[in-house]
């Protein structure tokens, strides 16, 4: 079953059995067309550029879509648009959401081996990065109902008030994905912000593009509303200019340890205060998943409220 | 009820704090190591008292080769000393000063008032205390890190280098220095320009208190003294506490170094009243939101939001609760609005109140006599007839100034609320419960007061959402800002 998403039977509408020229035994593969995911949808670059992935072994895999600063402002709109919603959902309902994610990998294992052989992994390195995603994201889905009861806090002030501090997400995050493990390293970012109630733009690794835009497809039918997980394929050195100055973008994350991309993506990010992540971590590591990570992309809101007795209001002062 | 004339022949008496039991000295140096040290270049800059005009003292001002030696200092001391003490000494040494500045209480609180303009009644009641008890806060804390943050082994960075305003000027210090040596770390700290002195005497203390030397370092003087600080090679943490334009100006020096920042930065807090408020408490959490501190707060409440149907009666209380508020002069137990704290300050509250006449808001100012004296004051002022472009309404003033608009439905305040790059505070006042928890729960800010305002706490962590800067104070997420976790 699985594998016939990547490698269908040439099937009776399909054009090569038009002229009736069919052989039982031909099997001539339908390529898939990669295009982005923004705000639920397939949609091609609005810029028609594309750029050819190549494996490892220098093989033609694709063409991806060569996603411009257009496809990153539009994204930005449907997570905008996507974000407070989710954040509204229950932890529950969060937890639940990400447990789908998982289930609809499982049962898509094989087509992401393949795709990750394909560009030049080794079959048990494929097998091994499959399972520690799905892992990962179950791990991530016991989380999303648990990380505000350990980070939270009552607060004892000295005066007559219920006073409490609660974690919200950031709101947007724009994102690099790592540039290995196309598959791994895209979901252990994806994970914590998704957790939290953030919405995500990810740009997939260059090299490592199919694997992402194929996750987009797991993601499309594991009940995630359009515009929380946006993926685009592109190129870093192009689009991270974008990504770090946008001004609705809350927060961004980046991956890896290029000293001038982090030196421009610090500075970009002075214009609104986006709040900057830089993780350089072996994402098959414990390491790679923590709540921490969650939190990491959260801000902290500390309310007050008077408690009867003494409810003078904001009178203290006079 | 007609609003009270106060100018009657019922005239509060004087009641002015005395100064006689307090220490000053003429002229302050720069406190490194332990030690009170001329500056390298000999330069000196005047304190003044802001409710007269005139000099209190001078004080010394930091150089880069200054700074480098606190720096220095900072950097042995965190070597030899401070980061091989178990938490339970450290946090001995700043219970220490908790008690020596309880101790001292009066003394600081008088200090205050004569060096930043604030009332006697807040300096006294508010600032002081506070300051000792985010000492006491944090001492605990020094041997009981690992509690915190589960599943780690939280590490100390090393030196701190602070900035921080002249709004709060111990209390700032306090915000900073209590929770960076809990955590293990060591300080160069820059008072601001215009209110150096309870950070003077409080190095008295931490002579006092025996501190290891070169723990805390203050250095004083202007905004290049706090660049050489933030610009200094061997800083691994920046506390930054002012301006979101300053704020932004730091993030960028250090983009790209390894050290870390929070920023505490400004603020245009929208206070919101619905019509089921408790409309006379309402109006005392307006004048505290906003008159509070002559309005030198970053998170004054200083967009007030009102819901149509209650307009008419918040404006004319507030308009005659205004009447009553006394502005004089800051010793006075009496006072409800002290001096602003600089001229170039006034010259900016000034602009802004001018900028809302030109505008086309409607302004009304309290009718109060000010002081006969060549401080600086400004009358309680507010705007009605605003509009979310006007100067007033998007720009932080720091000053007694209030901008007012009414609201129909919860949903358009909300995001009238949210439409602003600020996100630090937000008030709610209504009687509803799960009103409140709605809009707390839809406004973009990192405090938020319900039905009060303006309450602070060592145990509350404080800090804000958006352009408003990173980072908490206060409280068990205080901590994170000077570990690695």
């Amino acid at each position: 079953m699985a594998k016939k998403n990547t490698k269908i039977k040439a099937s009776s509408n399909g054009s090569h059995n038009q002229n009736g020229t069919s052989h039982q035994d031909i099997s001539l593969s339908v390529q898939k067309t990669y295009k982005l995911y923004i705000g639920g949808k397939f949609p091609r670059t609005e810029s028609g550029r594309y750029y050819k992935l190549k494996n490892s072994k220098g093989k033609f895999v694709a063409n991806m879509c060569r996603g411009s600063r257009k496809d990153f402002r539009m994204a930005v709109v449907a997570a905008r648009k996507a974000q407070s919603s989710w954040a509204g959902r229950t932890a529950y309902n969060r937890s639940q959401i990400l447990y789908r994610i998982a289930e609809m990998l499982e049962g898509r294992k094989e087509q992401f081996i393949t795709e990750l052989v394909e560009l030049g992994s080794t079959t048990t390195a494929a097998k091994k990065e499959v399972q520690l995603s799905i892992d990962r994201l179950v791990y991530y889905a016991g989380w999303a109902d648990k990380y505000q009861q350990i980070f939270s806090s009552v607060n004892p002030v000295a005066s007559s008030h219920f006073n409490f501090s609660i974690l919200e997400p950031m709101g947007v995050v724009s994102a690099f994905a790592p540039e290995e493990l196309g598959l791994l390293g895209l979901v252990s970012i994806i994970a914590p912000a998704i957790c939290g109630g953030n919405s995500i733009i990810i740009l997939a690794d260059e090299k490592l593009a199919t694997p992402a835009i194929s996750f987009a497809e797991v993601i499309h039918t594991s009940d995630v509303p359009g515009g929380v997980i946006n993926i685009l394929t592109g190129l870093r050195s192009e689009l991270k200019g974008h990504f770090s100055s946008h001004m609705d973008v809350n927060a961004i994350v980046y991956t890896g340890d290029d000293k001038q991309d982090i030196i421009d993506i610090e500075h970009n990010a002075v214009k609104n205060l986006k709040r900057v992540r830089v993780y350089d971590l072996d994402w098959y590591s414990e390491a790679a998943q923590s709540p921490y990570m969650i939190m990491d992309l959260q801000e902290t809101k500390t309310t007050w409220h008077p408690i009867a007795h003494d409810m003078t209001g904001g009178g203290g002062a006079y | 009820m007609s609003s009270i004339n106060f100018n009657t022949t019922w005239q509060y008496a004087p009641a002015p704090e005395s100064t006689d039991h307090i220490a000053l000295k003429e002229q302050y140096e720069l406190f490194i190591n332990n030690k009170f040290i001329k500056p390298k270049e000999g330069k000196y800059f005047e304190t003044l008292n802001p409710s007269t005009g005139k000099k209190i003292a001078s004080i010394a001002e930091a150089g880069e080769a200054d700074v480098d030696a606190a720096v220095k200092a900072a950097r042995n001391a965190y070597n030899k000393v401070w980061s091989k003490m178990s938490g339970k000494d450290r946090g001995k040494y700043i219970y220490r000063i908790a008690r020596l500045l309880q101790e001292r209480a009066r003394e600081f609180a008088v200090i205050e008032s004569m060096d930043g303009g604030k009332p006697i009644r807040e300096s006294r009641d508010i600032d002081i205390p506070l300051a000792a008890a985010h000492f006491f806060y944090y001492a605990g804390w020094a041997d009981k890190l690992e509690y915190a943050f589960p599943n780690r082994q939280p590490k100390s960075m090393g030196v701190a280098g602070q900035v921080i305003p002249w709004n709060f000027p111990l209390l700032m210090a306090a915000w900073k220095i209590a929770p960076a040596l809990a955590t293990g770390n060591t300080i160069v700290i820059k008072p601001a320009e215009t209110t150096p002195l309870t950070a003077l005497k409080l190095a008295e203390l931490i002579q006092e208190a025996d501190l290891p030397p070169g723990v805390v370092n203050i250095v004083t003087g202007a905004g290049q003294t706090g660049a050489a600080i933030v610009n200094h090679p061997d800083i691994d943490k920046i506390a930054f506490t002012g301006s979101t334009g300053v704020g932004k100006i730091i993030q960028n020096a250090i983009a790209g170094t390894r050290k870390k920042a929070t920023l505490e930065l400004g603020g245009k807090a929208a206070n919101i009243i619905l019509e089921d408020a408790a409309i006379d408490q309402a109006v005392e959490g307006i004048i505290n939101g906003i008159y509070f501190n002559q309005g030198h707060v970053c998170c004054a409440g200083s967009r007030l939001f009102v819901q149509e149907g209650v307009y008419d009666e918040v404006i004319r209380k507030l308009k005659a609760r205004m009447e009553t508020l006394i502005v004089g002069d800051p010793l006075d137990k009496n006072t409800d609005i002290g001096a602003i704290n600089s001229k170039s300050q006034l010259g900016t509250i000034e602009r802004y109140i001018q900028s809302g006449i030109d505008e086309g808001a409607e302004m009304y100012q309290s009718s109060c006599e000010l002081p006969k004296t060549k401080g600086y004051w400004c009358r309680p002022t507010l705007f009605t007839n605003t509009s979310q472009s006007h100067k007033i309404v998007k720009e932080e003033i720091f000053g007694p100034v209030l901008a007012v608009q009414s609201f129909r439905t919860v949903e358009e305040v909300i995001q009238k609320a949210n439409n602003t790059p600020y996100g630090l505070s937000a008030g709610v006042w209504t009687d509803k419960g799960s009103k409140i928890f709605r809009l707390t729960n839809k406004l973009r800010a990192g405090v938020i007061w319900a039905n009060t305002y303006n309450k602070f706490d060592p145990t509350a962590p404080f800090g804000g959402f958006k352009e408003s800067g990173f980072g908490r104070e206060g409280g068990l997420h205080g901590l994170a800002a000077y570990l690695k976790i």
